[in-house]
């Protein structure tokens, strides 16, 4: 189909954005990559009244390496980070992620940020959100706020962002002398995935991060686990993310590869 | 900052295969719609209209880019390559296409256009590929006439075809 009627404002500032997004709140979008908005305008399933162009704004295209993070801008494009010389050694996890979020089609215009802001809960972008612990940089014409990752996805397809504000960046953890694993079982590759995993060894034990399980990505830490209680750990949060049958699998198949992934990665990250 | 009206048509000026071209949209105009009923380039197809088939592929500065997904008013002062301009000339085809021809490539042709685009793309930059990669690259398209099978061999073709013919140039 095509898309309802909307006006369309190519901005060039940050400032224009935000006094958009004040006028016209909730009847607005913000439009970066266009890989899930335009989908979403295309089935009708949005109807904005405005659509504000953010991708002509040159300071929000940057990656910038801090001394403990790395901040990601909202017109970064998933094709720019993959791109970018120093991602397999500051952000391993999102290294191994990144080449599954659709196809390289989609990820030469999509964005990391516009992926987070739309929140599929089987999105790889928002699982390494998570399972990283990183943070959103939201900002309106009134203020700004950092969200921390598991507060900012609100459930499926929602978040914390208030109508106002824009997904200014993201800024992830570089964790130094950790382990990352990351695997996902799609039907093919470059769909969405039915369950992805990501695993980090922690200070303490073991992370282990789930998408397309829940309504939302959900990270469980552990302190170092032996033998059978992996499995037993594994089981309960296999069953405590509330699995549903639906067309692309059941929920006991999602449980089996929470399981089977799970142990999988937590036996790299330990090795 | 410029704002377009939701119900009057505004100027898009692109550069379609290196040819400085102008059409009017209106905010809600897809590329894919400016491009085949405004310029009239239709040898990009539309599929399913929602960035999951391929067919609609196009290059954007650079960028493979679903022109389904895209809207024209994004691509004002842009290059924009379409499949109209693989040929080298009106009445011959280029090597990939050629490369479809001998094997088979297609069938019914609608995924056609957005392949071609995606392989020409991406054997300019990658001239040696493997078979797991473009089996990679082909994930982004259906096609569901040919099976994939001679589509990949075509494209392993074309890029031995090209790396050669490059060779040959530069011991030239």
């Amino acid at each position: 189909m095509k898309p309802p009627a909307f006006d369309y404002l190519r901005a060039e500032t940050v400032g224009e954005v935000l006094d958009g997004l004040a006028q016209q709140g909730g009847d607005a979008r913000v439009l970066a990559g266009g890989q899930s908005l335009m989908a979403m305008l295309n089935m009708r399933l949005a109807k904005p009244k405005l659509l504000i162009d953010i991708m002509r704004i040159p300071e929000l295209r940057k990656i910038e390496r801090k001394t403990d993070a790395v901040v990601i801008g909202a017109g970064v494009r998933q094709a720019d980070l993959l791109a970018w010389p120093d991602l397999a050694e500051a952000l391993p996890l999102v290294a191994l992620a990144l080449p599954c979020v659709g196809h390289m089609q989609t990820r030469s215009r999509g964005t990391i940020c516009g992926s987070l802001a739309h929140a599929d809960p089987s999105a790889e972008m928002p699982l390494a959100l998570v399972a990283l612990g990183g943070e959103v940089l939201l900002r309106s014409a009134r203020r700004r706020r950092r969200v921390a990752a598991k507060d900012f996805f609100a459930g499926m397809m929602l978040t914390a962002r208030s109508d106002d504000e824009l997904i200014e960046g993201i800024s992830l953890p570089v964790i130094n002398g950790s382990r990352f694993a990351f695997r996902e079982v799609a039907r093919r590759h470059g769909d969405f995935a039915i369950v992805a995993c990501a695993a980090t060894k922690t200070p303490s034990g073991v992370r282990l991060a789930v998408g397309g399980v829940a309504d939302v990505p959900t990270a469980r830490d552990w302190p170092r686990l032996e033998g059978s209680a992996v499995d037993d750990a594994l089981n309960a949060f296999a069953y405590e993310l509330g699995a549903r049958d639906d067309v692309h699998a059941t929920a006991r198949y999602r449980r089996d590869l929470v399981r089977m992934i799970g142990r999988d990665l937590i036996g790299e990250v330990l090795r | 900052m410029s704002r377009f009206k939701s119900d009057a048509r505004h100027p898009i000026h692109v550069s379609l295969n290196g040819e400085p071209v102008a059409g009017e949209a209106e905010p809600r105009t897809l590329l894919s719609d400016f491009l085949r009923h405004r310029l009239g380039a239709t040898g990009t197809h539309v599929g399913c209209e929602h960035g999951v088939c391929g067919a609609c592929t196009v290059v954007v500065d650079g960028m493979l880019t679903r022109s389904c997904l895209t809207l024209a008013a994004q691509v004002d002062g842009c290059e924009i390559r379409t499949v109209e301009g693989l040929a080298p000339a009106a009445d011959r085809l280029g090597v990939l296409q050629q490369a479809f021809r001998r094997h088979h490539a297609l069938q019914c042709g609608f995924c056609t256009a957005g392949i071609l685009m995606s392989l020409d793309h991406y054997l300019a930059r990658n001239p040696a590929p493997t078979e797991a990669e473009i089996r990679d690259l082909l994930s982004g398209h259906l096609c569901r006439c040919t099976g994939y099978t001679p589509i990949i061999q075509a494209a392993l073709e074309a890029a031995a075809q090209l790396a050669s013919s490059k060779k040959e140039t530069s011991d030239a």
